[in-house]
């Protein structure tokens, strides 16, 4: 059983282990030892939690032969990206200025997956602060693809993606303000869901953009996707900004039939600038979704080119004054040159920040800055009621708008770093769902002649996760892309 | 628009970063490159439209004011670069 363990399905493993077939220890070991063979190739882990993990494999194990109830995740692996907090834990958000930083409470999520059982192995790989779109700007070196070394795994959540797709771990949390779950899902190859806006709270995710930013879960299949996200929904006082719109049972809703269904194919999405395997991989599963009897038509989001330059002004902005917390004065590193508390905070911050984190507090505090607000804030703040207004106009007409997910496959290391444009345009067809608050789905519809992997995207109407989940059950019902496993050994 | 190395000094002030030199050079091309694409916005009429801080019409959210303990402090003072009994310690302030 054990070599197969790694294969098997979180849902799979939480019923086997229910039903004594195999103990949460086995499981636990079976992923620890995959992650040791190959995280050191992969870097998708910044630290694996093995003691901790065993230590509470064991205690499940035990709690089942007495016969005790157990959460619907128990023994299931999962792993946390790096800027979500779990008590005693490090939070470094990959980068110097929170080196050493050790998290003093459970974000919510935390202590919702620890209610459920779940088995955390460790923290995973980001952009620093999740800043990016390819895992190289993190402090602590970059995330290989597992289906392709030379290639990055996408980002922000590049270490969550690279680890279930290389199965290190059954299931992963990531959080997406741009797209930072759904283009590196896309970019290795397997599920990655963006909640509705205040679905998921917030407390403990060290904050990015907060009007953007969503935690949300990576998983194999669609199932898998419901189950976690089953577990971490819900509002939350500590989170004013979460929602008390009731939570469906996901687990059940997502085998439920697919149809009636109309499907938006939103024009803009499929322009130039798209790389020929992307859309005719997209345009295959068009056609997979029309032969399971959907109605596919053509929408238009008319403000959909704009988005890119209104999320690089609105999310650096907010970035911008996020981060000052960060002074080198409570937590996080302190330089010890300048002679003046001044001198104190502008070193510490020169000296712990890296250099996108420092590019976009530049451009957030300058697009706020005084004489600036107007033409640059302002303005994107109403450019975002227009494409805010788009999908409200869609979703009159169709339930989901379906769309490639990122314009290429997974991009070599370097290639786009050197120019900061460049790889803010990677993320073109991710940021307007973030912007309307909508909830998103990447799946995997392919790979392109070198075998790298391709995800197109769904978009629904707010708290309609139920209908992503249930596309992408019925979408993996017919096709077998998620049971591919990367080559990497 | 272009931005130039003395916008770049007195952002960097605002946001309390002290730049090398290179930084600077760097961040004035950069930025003005960036900034450039954004100039598309002001080719969209947007007059009359409400801006966007959230994604949905949010009310605010009230609660009673109740004391309840959530964090220890000397848990909290774990992490302090430098710390005195229960206090953060920082260079001095006031001359």
């Amino acid at each position: 059983m054990k070599s197969e363990i790694i294969n098997l399905e979180a849902n799979q493993i939480a019923r086997a282990i229910k039903k004594k077939e195999v103990s949460a220890r086995e499981v636990v070991q079976s992923f620890l030892d995959r992650a040791s063979d190959l995280n050191p190739k992969l870097n998708a882990f910044l630290e694996v939690k093995v003691e901790e993990a065993l230590e509470k494999a064991q205690f499940l194990d035990d709690k089942i032969s007495r016969g005790e109830p157990t959460g619907l995740l128990a023994g299931v692996p999962i792993a946390i990206k790096d800027n979500i907090c779990i008590d005693g834990w490090k939070a470094t958000c990959a980068s110097k200025i929170l080196e050493g930083f050790v998290a003093s409470y459970d974000a919510t999520v935390i202590r919702k997956l620890k209610s459920a059982d779940a088995i955390f192995l460790g923290r995973t790989n980001l952009d620093e602060f999740a800043m990016g779109s390819s895992t190289e700007n993190s402090a602590y070196g970059a995330t290989k693809n597992p289906w392709n070394l030379d290639c990055v795994p996408g980002g922000s959540s590049g270490g969550s993606a690279a680890a279930v797709s290389a199965r290190l771990s059954p299931l992963a949390l990531g959080s997406d303000t741009g797209g930072s779950i759904r283009q590196p899902a896309s970019f290795c190859g397997i599920l990655g869901l963006k909640p509705t806006y205040g679905r998921v709270s917030r407390f403990g995710l060290i904050a990015f953009a907060s009007s953007l930013d969503q935690i949300g879960p990576f998983a194999l299949t669609a199932q898998d996707c419901a189950l976690l996200l089953q577990v971490i929904s819900g509002g939350d006082s500590l989170d004013s900004t979460s929602s008390d719109e009731s939570v469906p049972d996901y687990c059940s809703e997502v085998t439920q039939p697919l149809l009636p269904l109309k499907i938006g194919i939103p024009k803009e999405y499929f322009v130039s600038g798209v790389e020929d395997s992307v859309r005719s991989k997209v345009e295959e599963a068009i056609q997979t979704f029309k032969s399971l009897g959907a109605q596919c038509e053509e929408v238009s989001l008319p403000y959909t080119d704009y988005a890119t330059a209104v999320y690089y002004l609105l999310a650096p902005s907010e970035a911008s004054a996020n981060l000052a917390r960060y002074d080198g004065i409570r937590y996080g590193h302190r330089s010890n040159k300048g002679k003046s508390l001044i001198q104190t905070y502008e070193n510490s911050r020169s000296e712990g920040f890296g250099p996108e984190v420092k590019r976009r507090i530049m451009l957030g505090t300058y697009a706020l800055s005084s004489g600036y607000y107007d033409a640059y804030y302002a303005k994107a703040q109403k450019v975002r009621t227009l494409i805010r207004k788009d999908f409200e106009q869609a979703f009159q007409k169709v339930d989901v708008l379906l769309t490639p997910t990122a314009p290429t496959p997974p991009f070599k290391f370097g290639e786009k770093v050197k120019d900061p444009l460049l790889m803010y345009l990677s993320d073109i067809f991710t940021i307007s769902c973030n912007m309307g608050g909508v909830p998103g789905i990447s799946i995997p519809c392919g790979f392109d002649s070198k075998k790298l992997p391709i995800g197109f995207q769904i978009l629904g109407r707010p708290y309609d996760e139920s209908t992503l989940l249930r596309m992408a059950y019925h979408y993996q019902q017919k096709t077998s892309w998620h049971k591919q496993i990367p080559p990497v050994k | 628009m272009a931005i130039t190395k003395k916008d770049v000094e007195y952002v960097a002030r605002l946001a309390r970063l002290s730049l090398t030199e290179d930084e600077k050079e760097n961040f004035t091309s950069q930025l003005s490159s960036i900034l450039e694409y954004m100039e598309k916005l002001k080719t969209l009429d947007t007059s009359g439209v409400e801006p966007t801080s959230h994604p949905f019409v949010s009310k605010t959210v009230w609660r009673e004011d109740v004391v309840k303990p959530l964090f220890k402090a000397e848990k909290i003072l774990e992490n302090a670069p430098d710390k005195e009994e229960s206090f953060f310690k920082v260079k001095k302030v006031l001359e």
